[in-house]
């Protein structure tokens, strides 16, 4: 365990939320708390996992990627497989499952380019519950598929015409509207972020990616890896894969940020790096902020990864120097994918890919005998237009 | 004695209820603090909310949060609210109360946040995103320079909760009267006044009803069981507007309504 | 299985090989080989291992109890194809055909696409395998997708606009057999459906027998027993021909092939000669292909299979037609009951599960097989949705 003090890693984290959802997070609290411990729901959990989702996803030796690189061997998860295209899915079901046994008939949640909302919007379908996505305005009209496919499992999208009219809005939204009809409506937060017990439930439904992995290397190499690299935008994917590993000293663990423009320019979404702590959206961690305290704009090529903070339970792995907090561009991201389209038919979502830069930097200037996991968070079909448009359509 | 608390009890006292008015600092320029603060202060308001501008405020209705925005666009920050405040403190003789999110506290630094707000006439802080289990990162500091921190109860706070809170709430309690955030409403649903009763029995500290009101009808209903009212969303709209005669007739009706 | 049924590259009176000496040459080689390999445990263990590890399988075979329940009538299961890499069964086929390349000592892979799922699958693989790759395009296609055909660029390979004819699959397919046998020493043409010259038919059919061998061990392991009917979409008929293939023995199991009204083949043709191969064909009295009007664009094909055909005149299948209103209901039917978008081509196998399960009972079950994701077709209904 991480958590050092109820509801904090280290001095990061909390409940900063209004008095008006303090009740509700208790409940949520006592409820996760019980079904953690409850046998039918985890046999619930695991059976969509496997019959719905298509868990589990392999761990995939990159061959071809390896000789490339030259130096360690590659293994990829392979979270691009699961139903839906992403590992969003799995804290998705995880907690629609939970607020369905807490009694609650509707969710809310936010989400940025709509891979959140998707998932949830398909776990609602899935178990029957009404539900509701906020989502920027911006990202309306720049992801308009994304809403239409939410709204073909039944979602209700609401186009928020605030603030910057992007994620950072849609949680603000999102977070209004569960203060307002709290007692009816569970809050599915896509990413480890947010008030306790939210980073430690999406942490724990989406550990099961670094559980398989563990077991998988286990099997395929007989010994654990040298290094695990995953992206951070808030945190979730990275988080799930990192937990099971942080007790294994001998791993190294890399959290990749993204740099965006480059992290000179100011323009990029790299939190922990940047070094400012803050409190936004119920947590205290590292927040990109003017010297006023106002929270300024993320900048990625990737919409998963364009979030102002991250999640406390990174803040606390990077203070303790448990886990190293990297960055990579997002021409170094482009770079990425299409070095692993052309080594291994394999697309990456462009935030997987800011992983994959970094694991074959990573793996140049390692031995051929020392192996690296790298979490490929989700696949890239999504990104293929911005991919395109980044590329200006011309590949060299 | 709590600033806060003398100024609601000596209203009360009066025969009035107290009527603490919400404005949003910066909202048509710095320049407006002053002259808004005085004219309410002549209206005979009890003390003033002073609402800082931030980039993300979870709590708050449209209404203020639109009035955030027009704040921020000015280039509002809480260092020039508190330096614009300090230049006329002098000339205030009602308590300002700073409602303000977390983080900008953080980044000002809250040793130096407390020591700058007292200067500036502040006697008492709300921050909506901070409950009483995390109070303990700027209580002290507050507490040291003389400044009261006001907690919110919601109708979803449950008895153990009321209790703590009201106990450890300085200056009044903030009730809040819906589910939800800031902003105008045109009714409230269930048994308010034995909720507020409730909450009452636990302390001699004022209730004060918050959230929603907007109507001299509403501030004589919340009035007639509570020690007074907090008016945010009307009058930031009125000022907006320049709509004196709203917020004065807001202030009148707290005059007229008979003490429980 | 498939291996009782084909006899000389024929299916009862069906399949056969109509192509030039030169490209016959090529077939018998590639024919040779693949009996060669098919049966080999070295080669089943590569296949195996690749699909297992990078094409995810097995997928699952889905209870879809929502459904069941919407329906009242036989218990459904959906066979999650849609899970695969790169989203749909076609990569079965894809990973099969490489590795039978591979042994040939190919270097180079080709292929036809209309659409692009074909040819996206068959640059993935041959990324995977370091392999040069070429895919046919009609030239009007490639401007329709132009998306994928940046994904396939994407992937290394090198794509070819056909600005033949009417810039369609079928020149594509053309250039793609010049292409073969020019370059045959060191090119592999890789198939995408189970149509074609024999041995194509059988080799597709082979590699995407795999979702039937999964889908009735894992229906036996569920159930006890197996199931009542087999139900897939039939376009050219790979995805159906590998949802039937471990099924066609078991008599008791009703297999049901479901076609686009606009492009019914089987139903609506006539036996006939239609790309190399004999099998039932959309024609006029004077043999002239008839229009199709289908709303997916994998279904869109004037032939069928010759697998098919045999299973549809000898009785073992039964062939039945859905409308695009019908298809376009089912994809929507379907995303809201379960949470899972269907492919439009999947989603014609589902519109006859709507009809189909409530007039069975509950003690039947039905396996139906979920060919392809629709994120695809996401688009397409939406325009399709906003002007009705």
């Amino acid at each position: 365990m991480t958590m050092t003090t109820k509801g904090k890693f280290g001095r990061f984290g909390g409940q900063f939320v209004p008095e008006t959802l303090m009740t509700a997070l208790q409940e949520l609290e006592e409820a996760y708390e019980h079904y953690k411990q409850d046998e039918s729901f985890q046999q619930e959990l695991r059976y969509y996992l496997k019959e719905y989702v298509g868990r589990e996803t392999p761990l995939y030796f990159a061959q071809r990627l390896t000789k490339h690189c030259g130096g360690a061997k590659i293994y990829l998860k392979r979270e691009d497989l699961n139903h839906t295209g992403a590992h969003k899915i799995n804290n998705a079901l995880g907690q629609a499952l939970l607020a369905k046994k807490m009694g609650k008939t509707k969710i809310v949640a936010e989400t940025g380019a709509g891979q959140h909302g998707v998932a949830t919007a398909t776990a609602c379908a899935l178990l029957g519950m009404e539900c509701i996505v906020f989502m920027g305005a911006e990202d309306v009209k720049r992801q308009a598929l994304n809403v239409f496919r939410m709204e073909l499992l039944g979602t209700k999208v609401v186009a928020v015409e605030k603030g910057s009219r992007t994620l950072k809005d849609a949680v603000n939204e999102a977070l209004r509207y569960w203060v307002t009809n709290v007692e009816t409506t569970h809050y599915i937060l896509g990413s480890a972020l947010g008030p306790h017990p939210f980073p430690v439930i999406v942490r724990d439904f989406q550990r099961v990616i670094g559980d398989e992995t563990k077991k998988q290397i286990l099997e395929k190499e007989n010994r654990l890896p040298d290094a695990v690299v995953a992206c951070i935008g808030g945190g979730s994917n990275s988080i799930g894969m990192f937990y099971p590993f942080i007790e294994d000293r001998e791993v190294a663990l890399y959290g990749v940020e993204a740099a965006g423009k480059g992290f000179e320019t100011g323009k990029h979404a790299a939190a922990i790096n940047a070094g400012k702590t803050g409190v936004l959206h119920g947590a205290f961690m590292y927040l990109l902020q003017d010297d006023n305290g106002f929270v300024q704009e993320a900048h990625s090529i990737s919409a998963g990864l364009d979030y102002p903070g991250v999640g406390p339970e990174h803040c606390y792995l990077h203070e303790t120097g448990r886990a190293k907090y990297v960055m990579a561009t997002d021409d170094e991201a482009l770079a990425a994918v299409k070095l692993l389209c052309r080594t291994e038919g394999i697309l990456p979502a462009l935030e997987s890919a800011h992983a994959v830069h970094y694991a074959t930097e990573l793996a140049k200037t390692m031995d051929p005998d020392q192996i690296i996991v790298v979490c490929l968070s989700g696949r890239g079909d999504k990104d293929v237009h911005t991919i395109y448009d980044a590329l200006g359509g011309e590949l060299a | 004695m709590s600033q806060i608390k003398e100024a609601i009890l000596e209203t009360n006292r009066q025969g009035h209820k107290a009527f603490i008015p919400y404005i949003m600092a910066g909202d048509g320029g710095l320049e407006k603090l002053k002259p808004t603060i005085l004219k309410l202060q002549e209206l005979g308001v009890t003390a003033i909310e002073v609402g800082i501008p931030f980039t993300d405020p979870v709590a708050d209705g449209p209404t203020i949060e639109e009035a955030g925005v027009r704040a921020l666009a000015n280039g509002t920050t809480l260092r020039k609210v508190l330096e614009t405040l300090a230049g006329f403190a002098h000339e205030i003789k009602i308590p300002l109360i700073a409602m303000t999110y977390l983080n900008p506290v953080l980044a000002y630094g809250i040793g130096q946040f407390a020591k700058d707000a007292h200067k500036a006439g502040i006697r008492g802080v709300i921050i909506p995103d901070m409950p009483l289990e995390e109070s303990d990162l700027v209580h002290p500091a507050l507490k040291a320079a003389g400044i009261d921190l006001v907690q919110l109860v919601s109708l979803t706070s449950t008895p153990e909760r009321i209790e703590k809170l009201t106990k450890a709430s300085e200056g009044f309690i903030y009730a809040v009267t819906v589910n939800g955030i800031t902003g105008a409403r045109s009714s409230f649903e269930g048994d308010l006044e034995s909720h507020f009763k409730k909450i009452q029995s636990y302390t001699d500290t004022p209730v004060l009803a918050g959230f929603g009101i907007s109507t001299p009808e509403h501030v004589k209903q919340f009035g007639s069981f509570t020690s007074g009212v907090i008016v945010g969303s009307k009058i930031v709209d009125s000022l907006a507007k320049g709509d004196w005669d709203a917020i004065e007739n807001l202030v009148k009706a707290s005059k007229t309504v008979p003490l429980a | 299985m498939s291996q009782t049924l084909i006899k000389n590259g024929y299916y009862g009176n069906y399949g056969g090989s109509f192509v030039p000496d030169e490209v016959q040459k090529v077939l018998d080689r590639i024919a040779e080989e693949f009996a060669k390999v098919k049966d080999d445990p070295d080669f089943n263990n590569e296949l195996n291992y690749y699909l297992k590890e990078y094409a995810g399988r097995e997928t699952p075979l889905y209870f879809a109890r929502n459904l069941t329940e919407k329906l009242g009538g036989a218990k459904i299961y959906l066979k999650r194809e849609d899970l695969n890499h790169t989203g749909s069964h076609k990569l079965n086929n894809v990973l099969g055909q490489i590795l039978l390349a591979k042994r040939m000592g190919a270097k180079r892979i080709i292929a036809e696409t209309g659409a692009g799922q074909h040819g996206v699958a068959t640059a993935t693989a041959a990324a995977m395998f370091g392999m040069e790759c070429t895919i046919y395009m009609g030239a009007k296609d490639t401007k329709r997708q132009a998306l994928n055909v940046f994904r396939m660029e994407l992937l290394g390979a090198k794509v070819v606009a056909v600005d033949k004819g009417n810039g369609l699959l079928k020149e594509a397919v053309d250039e793609a057999f010049m292409d073969l046998v020019k370059n045959h020493d060191n090119t592999f043409y890789l198939l995408g459906s189970a149509v074609g010259p024999t041995p194509y038919p059988e080799i597709v059919e082979h590699f995407q027998s795999v979702i039937s061998r999964e889908s009735r061990a894992q229906h036996l392991e569920k159930e006890g027993k197996l199931p009542t009917a087999v139900i897939a979409a039939v376009g050219g008929g790979s995805n159906a021909a590998g949802a039937f293939a471990h099924y066609i023995n078991d008599e008791n199991v009703r297999l049901i092939g479901v076609e686009p009204a606009g492009a019914a083949t089987i139903t609506k043709g006539k036996p006939g000669v239609l790309h190399g191969f004999k099998s039932y064909v959309l024609q006029d009295e004077e043999g002239n292909l008839l229009e199709t009007d289908c709303i997916a664009a994998g279904l869109d094909y004037p032939g069928v299979g010759p697998l098919h055909a045999y299973l549809h005149e000898s009785g073992r299948g039964e062939y039945v037609t859905v409308t695009n209103d019908e298809v376009l209901d089912a994809f929507q039917v379907l995303s809201r009951t379960e949470g899972i978008i269907p492919a439009l081509e999947s989603s014609h196998a589902v519109a006859y599960a709507l009809k189909f399960a409530p007039t069975l009972s509950p003690e039947d079950t039905i396996i139906v097989n979920i060919s392809g994701r629709g994120d695809k077709d996401v688009q397409q209904v939406f325009e399709l949705l906003k002007n009705k």
